[in-house]
């Protein structure tokens, strides 16, 4: 194969990648460094590192969007970057001493558990918390644009909760290459009793911040390559930004249910290439 | 496009001083992030013919790993080399865009809540944007 031939097939198998990962919602980054190093046999740094540099392409274009509608919260995303970031920069450092098979196992477990994460149904938001004094003192508590006409207050829960499950969503983005948005929206969600829909905006506003973080340190030590990352980043980003037009309600069901068991199969293999060692 | 977040913000907005600045600076962050995005596309499509007209004919190995040349892995070392008209380095320097993105919203974040009088928000800003500037500039003297 030569250097054209895998230009084109690298950014064909990108442009799916995105486009899937925005119509289910469940993010293109995560199938990325498995196609590249089970399907295009690149070594896993190699692949990390450009995957996270597709990571701020298609966050800052998403947040582009997001934050024009109101959805998103600016003080909640930056006060809780700081945990992020940190892990991020922890978990770049981590994935320099860590053997590539350790590393393809993570990503294996990561891979099955984000399958299982998107077949379990959503917990309803609860309303009308009473106000959390450590969260008011950080003025976190907003309105929102409701479902039903006019605004929706909500007050912000358990901030340490969410801010150290922040740290270990920046950590993983560090140390695997991904966006992370599904640890980043379980803890707000989930943790912080954040609405679903100001949940998602946040975390895709955070994702591009917390990618930078550890790609800087992928960039200083070499991972980014740009004979690499150059397919991967305008692939994933053209995936994207059409995914985000044609979001067809009706089908995104089928095709949640078929990109799920794609992450599950693609972490069944990781496992297996990691503990095999054919990484 | 300060006109249409005054507009939208106008009518459930009365007494709400904070929420108006607050859209304001979204919409500023939101411009903002498009143009990177859109700028570092561009450079690395670019890149990408000047790269693929030139050594698309050559064979591929990313089976092992090697690391970049060190002109690839700093930034003033991308910044210098990107003027040179090779197909990489033009790329290396998109993709360099692409990763300052994030980190010039966070800078024009201080700004704006500075503009808020918001102090606390400014310190944690503040620290989101050191550990963002040690990543891209200091983090390769770690090793």
């Amino acid at each position: 194969m030569n250097i054209f031939e895998f230009t084109i097939l690298v950014a064909m198998g990108s442009f799916a990648a995105g486009l899937l990962g925005s119509l289910t919602g469940l993010g293109g980054g995560v199938v990325l460094v498995p196609l590249l190093t089970l399907f295009f046999k690149v070594d896993i740094r190699y692949a990390i590192g450009a995957s996270l540099v597709s990571v701020i392409a298609t966050s800052s274009g998403a947040a582009a969007a997001y934050v024009k509608e109101g959805f998103s919260n600016i003080r909640i995303g930056m006060f809780l970057e700081i945990a992020t970031t940190v892990g991020a920069l922890v978990g770049a450092f981590l994935a320099a001493v860590i053997s590539t098979k350790a590393l393809a196992i993570i990503f294996g477990v990561m891979l099955l558990y984000s399958a299982y994460l998107s077949r379990k149904p959503r917990p309803r938001d609860q309303r009308n918390l009473p106000p959390d004094p450590l969260a008011t003192r950080l003025r976190m508590n907003g309105d929102f644009p409701s479902e039903e006409g006019g605004t929706r207050h909500y007050n912000v829960q358990r901030v340490p909760l969410g801010f150290s499950l922040m740290f270990g969503a920046g950590a993983l983005s560090g140390l695997l290459g991904i966006g992370s948005g599904a640890v980043k929206v379980l803890a707000m969600d989930q943790a912080m009793m954040i609405p679903f829909k100001v949940s998602t905006t946040t975390s895709n506003f955070m994702i591009g911040v917390t990618a930078a973080a550890s790609a800087g340190v992928y960039l200083n030590r070499g991972y980014v390559d740009p004979g690499l990352a150059m397919p991967v980043m305008l692939g994933v980003l053209a995936g994207s930004l059409i995914g985000a037009r044609i979001l067809v309600k009706a089908e995104t069901k089928v095709l949640r249910l078929v990109f799920s068991i794609v992450i599950a199969v693609l972490g069944v293999q990781m496992l297996y290439k990691g503990l095999t060692g054919g990484i | 496009m300060a006109e249409a977040s005054e507009n939208r913000a106008g009518p459930d907005g009365a007494g709400a001083k904070g929420v108006w600045t607050d859209q304001k600076l979204e919409n500023i962050v939101g411009n903002l992030l498009r143009t990177g995005v859109s700028l570092s596309a561009f450079v690395v499509a670019f890149g990408a013919i000047v790269y693929l007209a030139r050594h698309g004919r050559e064979p591929v190995n990313y089976r092992v790993f090697r690391g970049e040349p060190s002109d690839f892995k700093s930034v003033s070392g991308i910044v210098g080399n990107a003027f040179g008209f090779h197909g990489r380095g033009i790329i290396q320097f998109g993709l360099l865009l692409l990763i300052a993105t994030p980190v010039f919203r966070v800078a024009i974040s201080i700004w704006g809540f500075a503009a808020e009088r918001d102090r606390m928000y400014m310190i944690f800003t503040g620290i989101v944007l050191i550990v963002l500037l040690y990543s891209l500039l200091g983090s390769g003297s770690a090793f």
